[in-house]
Order: C-alpha cells, then sequence, then structure tokens
C-alpha cells in the first residue's frame, strides 16, 4: 500500500490528531442530544416548556452533530491520513488542511447556536441557514481540493481505491449542497428554497439520499478499504470487486432519492426508477462488504483477542444488513407501509450507528495509536467494553424502532369487521410510548460507549505524551 | 515487467487509476447522470405542477369520468377567470391558491419550529389515508410551497387537509397545551407562540421574495403591490399563535375534487 522509500515521508500529520480528537468529542455530543430529543418522544415533559430545547429545534441539531460534526470530523482526519500514507507524501498544503479544521469547527459551532434559535431552511439534514451554507461550501472546497491536490502529488504510480470514494464524495457532496441550498433570503436568518412543491422534494430527496449515500456510504467505505487491510494485515481481498463496488455505486447510488417519495404527487415513474435502481444496488453494496469481510480470510482468529478488528467487522455487517434493508424499504408495497413510520428511522440508525459509527471508530483506535506512536491504547479492556455497548444499543435502538415501525404501520391500516378504521391515530401514538422508551435506552447504552472511547483516547494520549517529553525520543507518526 | 506495470484491471480502468484528472472527470460525470435524468424532467414534464407563467402547466390535463378535461383554472385559482377576484374574496373550492398574509406568517412559524419534522403534508392515494385524512394530495397543492413541506415522518398526523376539521379555538388550546386536549400526545407545550408577536417586516419580505422566485413565483396579480402594502396593518399586533392557527386553517381545501378523476397519473 505504501511505497517502500529510502527516507520515510515527514507527514502532516498533527491536524489529523486534532480531527480524530473533535470526531471523539462530537460523538459524545451528537448521540447525547439523541438520546435527549428521543426521551422527549417518550416523556415530553422533558421540553420543559422551554423554546430552544423542544423537539422540532433540537432535532436538527443532533443530525446535524452526527453526520456534520463526528462524521465530518472523522471522515476528514482519516481522509488526510489516508491520502498521505497511500500516496507516500504530505499534504499539498498544511495550512489550508488547518483552515479547514478552523473552518469546519467554526460552522459546527454555529450551528449549535443556530439551530435551538429557530434558524432554520425547513429541509431535512440540510437546516442550516444560508450565511452558514455558504461558509460550508467555501470550507468543503478547501478541502476538496487541498485532497485532490494531494492525490496529484502522490509519489505511488496507482492512486489507492480509498481515494477514489472520497473523491466521488467531495464532487457528489459539493454538486448537492449548491443544488439543494439554492434559496432566496429575506433576512440574515431566514431564507426560502427558489423551488416548490414537487420539484423541491425530488431535490431535497437527491441531495438527502446521496448524504447517506456519498457520504456516510462513500466516504465511510474510504475508511473501511484502508483500515480492514491494515488491521487485519492482509491485502483487500479482491481488487477487481472493489473496482466494481466503486463504480456501481458512484453511478448507480444517485438515483434512489426518488424511492423516499413513493406515491406523493411526484411522477409516478420516478419512485419506480429509484427503486429498481435501490434493488440492483443491493449487489455492489453485498459485493464490497463481501470484500471487507474476504479480507479477514485467514486472521479470523485474531477477532478473539483484538477488539478493534471487532468494530470493523460488526461495521461490515451492519452495512450489509442495511444495503439489503434499504432496498426492500423502497419497494412499493413494502414503502407503502414503512414510509412515514419509525421503520425509517430503525433504518437510518442501523446504518449510522451499527456502520459509520463502529467503521469510525475502528479507524480511529488504530490511528491514534499511529498518531501517537504507542503499542496499546490506554486500556484494550475498555475498547472491548466499548465494543460491547456500541453494539448492544445499536440492537437495541434497530429492534425497538422496527416493532414501532412495522406496528404503527399495520394499525394505521387495519379496519374493522364494519369496514371503518380500527384505530383513532393518537392510540398508535400512545402504543409506541414503551419502544420509545425502549429506543432512547438503546440509544444511552450506545452513548455511555462513546464517553467510554473518549476516556480511553483523552488517557491514551496523555500517556503518550508525558512519555514522549520523558525519553525526548521523537515518535513515528 | 515490474509489478507497477502490471495491469490487473482493463487498460481504461488502470489509466484512470494512473491519472488524478482523469479519475476527477470521470467520477465527476458518473455522479451527475442519476440526478438529471431524474430532476431536469420534472421541470417540463405535464402533472409536475410546474406552471411559471403558462396556464397549462406544461399541458397537464386531468380528465373527469367521461374524458373532459377539467380546465386547470379550477384547479389552479386564476383571479383573471374566476368570480373572486382577489385573495380576501377567494373561497374554498376556487382552486389553489398562494397564503394569505398572516397565513404565511404562520407558515414561517411552523417552519421555524420544525413542525414538519414529525408531521407531514403529503397524503397518498390508499384507502385508509382516505378514510383518516381526505383526498390524496395533488402536485398543483404545493406549488407555491418554496421549501415544501411533504415531511417525512408521521410521529403525528398528516396535515395536508386540516382546514376547518377542528375550530380556531380547539387549535389554540391543542397548540398551548396539547395534553389538555389529547391527553396520550408526545407534542410539546407551545403557549409561548402567544406571547410572541409576529414578525412584521418579514412576512412583508418573504411575499415580495415569493414574487421574484425563479420558479413558481407568486403571480404579481395576486400578491398585488397593495395587497403587499396592506398586509403590514393586518399583521400588526398578531400573535404567532394566531397566525400558526391561520395557517393550519389554510391546508388543503383549496381545490374541489371530483369523485372518479385521476389527479395524478
Amino acid at each position: 500500500m505504501e511505497a517502500n522509500q529510502a527516507t520515510p515521508v515527514k507527514y502532516d500529520m498533527e491536524v489529523v490528531r486534532w480531527f480524530t480528537i473533535a470526531a471523539a468529542i462530537y460523538a459524545c455530543v451528537g448521540t447525547l442530544i439523541g438520546v435527549y430529543v428521543a426521551s422527549e418522544l417518550a416523556w415530553p415533559f422533558l421540553n420543559f416548556d422551554l423554546e430552544w430545547i423542544t423537539f422540532g429545534r433540537l432535532r436538527p441539531l443532533h443530525t446535524n452533530a452526527v453526520i456534520f460534526a463526528f462524521g465530518g470530523c472523522a471522515l476528514m482526519a482519516t481522509g488526510f491520513y489516508i491520502v498521505q500514507r497511500t500516496g507516500a507524501t504530505k499534504l499539498w498544503s498544511n495550512g489550508l488542511a488547518w483552515a479547514t479544521f478552523i473552518g469546519w469547527n467554526l460552522i459546527i459551532v454555529s450551528a449549535v447556536i443556530t439551530l435551538p434559535l429557530g434558524w432554520t431552511s425547513g429541509k431535512e439534514y440540510a437546516e442550516l441557514e444560508w450565511p452558514i451554507d455558504i461558509a460550508i461550501a467555501i470550507v468543503w472546497l478547501m478541502y476538496g481540493f487541498n485532497y485532490i491536490m494531494t492525490i496529484g502529488i502522490r509519489k505511488t504510480s496507482h492512486i489507492y481505491v480509498s481515494n477514489w470514494f472520497t473523491m466521488g464524495m467531495i464532487v457528489m457532496i459539493t454538486y448537492l449542497h449548491v443544488v439543494n441550498s439554492m434559496a432566496i433570503p429575506v433576512s440574515m436568518t431566514n431564507s426560502f428554497s427558489i423551488y416548490s412543491g414537487v420539484q423541491d422534494a425530488m431535490i431535497q430527496w437527491w441531495w438527502g439520499h446521496n448524504a447517506v449515500g456519498f457520504y456516510l456510504t462513500g466516504g465511510f467505505l474510504a475508511i473501511m478499504y484502508y483500515f480492514v487491510p491494515k488491521q487485519a494485515g492482509r491485502p483487500v481481498f479482491s481488487y477487481r470487486l472493489s473496482v466494481l463496488h466503486f463504480w456501481a455505486l458512484t453511478f448507480g447510488y444517485v438515483w434512489l432519492g426518488a424511492h423516499h417519495l413513493q406515491y406523493t404527487a411526484l411522477p409516478d415513474w420516478t419512485g419506480s426508477l429509484g427503486a429498481a435502481v435501490s434493488l440492483a444496488m443491493i449487489i455492489p453494496s453485498w459485493g464490497g462488504a463481501m470484500n471487507g469481510m474476504m479480507t479477514l480470510s485467514g486472521a479470523w482468529d485474531r477477532l478473539r483477542d483484538d477488539y478493534i478488528l471487532r468494530f470493523l467487522v460488526v461495521a461490515l455487517a451492519f452495512y450489509a444488513m442495511s444495503t439489503f434493508e434499504g432496498p426492500v424499504m423502497s419497494i412499493k408495497t413494502v414503502n407503502a407501509l414503512s414510509h412515514y413510520t419509525d421503520w425509517t428511522v430503525g433504518h437510518v440508525h442501523s446504518g449510522a450507528l451499527g456502520w459509520m459509527a463502529m467503521v469510525a471508530y475502528g479507524a480511529m483506535y488504530h490511528m491514534i495509536k499511529k498518531l501517537w506512536g504507542v503499542e496499546k491504547m490506554y486500556s484494550e479492556g475498555l475498547v472491548n467494553v466499548h465494543f460491547w455497548l456500541a453494539t448492544i444499543g445499536t440492537v437495541v435502538y434497530v429492534v425497538a424502532m422496527w416493532v414501532s415501525g412495522i406496528m404503527q404501520g399495520l394499525m394505521w391500516r387495519d379496519y374493522d369487521e364494519y369496514g371503518t378504521l380500527t384505530y383513532t391515530f393518537v392510540e398508535s401514538v400512545s402504543a409506541m410510548h414503551p419502544y420509545y422508551a425502549m429506543r432512547a435506552i438503546g440509544g444511552l447504552i450506545f452513548n455511555i460507549g462513546t464517553w467510554i472511547a473518549l476516556y480511553n483516547i483523552v488517557m491514551t494520549v496523555r500517556t503518550a505524551s508525558s512519555a514522549r517529553s520523558a525519553s525526548a525520543v521523537p515518535a513515528n507518526a | 515487467m515490474s509489478d507497477h506495470d502490471k495491469i490487473y484491471s482493463t487498460q481504461l480502468q488502470d489509466k484512470t487509476e494512473r491519472s488524478t484528472l482523469l479519475m476527477f472527470v470521470l467520477t465527476a460525470i458518473a455522479v451527475a447522470i442519476g440526478g438529471i435524468v431524474e430532476i431536469v424532467p420534472l421541470f417540463y414534464l405535464p402533472n409536475t405542477a410546474m406552471c411559471q407563467n403558462d396556464p397549462t402547466c406544461n399541458n397537464t390535463q386531468h380528465k373527469d369520468l367521461n374524458g373532459n378535461v377539467i380546465p386547470m383554472d379550477k384547479i389552479i385559482w386564476n383571479p383573471a377567470t374566476s368570480a373572486n377576484k382577489t385573495l380576501d374574496d377567494w373561497q374554498p373550492g376556487d382552486g389553489v391558491r398562494p397564503y394569505k398574509a398572516l397565513e404565511l406568517a404562520g407558515r414561517n412559524v411552523y417552519i421555524r419550529e420544525g413542525c414538519f419534522l414529525c408531521h407531514s403534508q403529503m397524503i397518498r392515494p390508499f384507502r385508509d389515508e382516505k378514510d383518516r385524512y381526505g383526498h390524496y394530495s395533488i402536485a398543483e397543492e404545493s406549488m407555491y410551497d418554496h421549501t415544501y413541506q411533504w415531511g417525512s415522518k408521521r410521529t403525528g398526523p398528516d396535515l395536508a387537509r386540516l382546514a376547518g376539521k377542528y375550530s380556531d379555538e380547539w387549535h389554540r388550546r391543542h397548540l398551548m397545551y396539547p395534553r389538555d386536549v389529547v391527553p396520550e400526545s408526545v407534542m410539546p407545550n407551545y403557549f409561548w407562540l402567544n406571547d410572541k408577536k409576529v414578525d412584521v417586516a418579514e412576512t412583508v419580505e418573504t411575499m415580495k421574495v415569493l414574487t421574484i422566485m425563479p420558479f413558481n413565483p407568486v403571480p404579481k396579480t395576486i400578491y398585488t403591490d397593495a395587497y403587499i402594502a396592506g398586509a403590514a396593518a393586518e399583521l400588526e399586533g398578531k400573535t404567532d399563535l394566531e397566525a400558526l392557527i391561520a395557517f393550519l386553517q389554510s391546508l388543503g381545501n383549496h381545490v374541489k375534487f371530483e369523485e372518479g378523476v385521476n389527479y395524478r397519473d
């Protein structure tokens, strides 16, 4: 993977260290807000009659914090790490990378301030208002330009597969963010989309699903393709499968957004087309998951004591599971039941917690050892504890949402013997209470794991730093 | 031959992997196609409510049971052909219209509070949804909704046809303290909306902005200069709660639907 060189490259890793620590902190905060909003649905008194923490204002903060703060910092940390190591080169511009770090974190701070104040564009997963949208575009282009230029100055002949996926993400997120955020401002804090109704809906879900497809999937597949082989100490199972995986996802994923709009006022063909391509995507997705899994062949015994590998393998299992569940939910007959219900929420979280967060943590633990030049984490046992809390928390969460989602769907469409609707809407609301409580508990279990991870990471860094200053021997980053 | 020169895939793939520029360009093309195919046609096909200044909305044709085309001005309110000429005279069933000033202020509250995160405004063509909410939603009904509010989740019920289902007083009590009216509700209390005054300047600015939208702007014959000028006085002293109730009472009664007509295709 890395070119053999006579003189080792001095990489720009300080900015990677900061992004990694930031990701670990935002994971704790983002999932904690998630636990809180989940609890508000189970026990509405938790809104405490304060406008800033009502569900409607806090929920966008949860999604933005986990996707853009945690996910974004994890992607940028791993991205800058991978692109240097696979290209055997320093960053094209270390200064630009630092500007990206500062800019991205300022955007996160502005989200924390503006979303509870109710400054929202009213578009799901793209709630931030127009001045922040402009800042996001600038910082994202700074990141993307630096990344691609670093690929350009690589010392290796071929571009490594992880960098294909990251490049796809950089291009697609730029398209999506610019097109979907087009709005005319009425003030510094409010604006309205230039599209309306049908067109706005299609563009919104083109954005919504491809944020999932290229950012939460493509970007994290870049992580998978580097860190699974590294941690397993074996090459990627099949290079040709990775070529297929990349081009099929890159071309195909873009079409899926329309499956969020089945049976709405959009022309029928859009949803059908979205569903058809969704089903086709099972093949490359499972091919990619198998590619990661099979990389471990001959090294499966290491799962017994390599807790980082456990994170990566379970992440791949969840990746395979949610990339099967998604296409199933896009089929019209299933979607008729699942749409508008908690099943969707469960599906998102099996991807976000099970796949994205797990693979990110696997990569973060791996990187921290390399970045701070230590053999072991402060406590390897705590890595294992974190692994089990994350796995159990995710399963509890997802199962609760499966049950509640399918139950909602069935209650809403149920007719009694007289041909009238069996349940009022609010009966379905009260029937959800136990599952909403269970979901909050599942989320809490996951959240506790993130705090343990943060403690473990901080202690590892502190131990490494004091050891380094004591021995005065440069660590090999 | 050294390992680095051996081709393990195809010549094109190998060439692409060796060139940053080629990889960038091919990726940028590959990710653009799906979006173009699915999005661009929605701006010129019929039945997508893309009307601009075209009264036929790209030749949209809804036909009644006898196969006769229902004139579009029965679906979308047109002051020029309607008996009711101004927003204030408009009656339910006259066709889809933009929001009145107070409703628009309420819509801003609806978006600000993230109501769309729990309430959809898009009824699907199923028997149970017809019985529970009413006639399925059609594209024209949200053509003036810049930043559409269809939502994706029903933690609470759909609101697309809420107009007239409950009294203003019911809404007032329910919005302020939902559990006083519906004990099982998990909605937050919004009594504090009663203490907030409508942002007059922002609402007036919203009306102006809606008339200059590049796609489906509100016609200047509806948001006339006089109407916008009069809006400030109408909004003065109104609360966010009153505005939100006005918005909720405007949802879904614009079109008079006929039995047996396929409004979607």
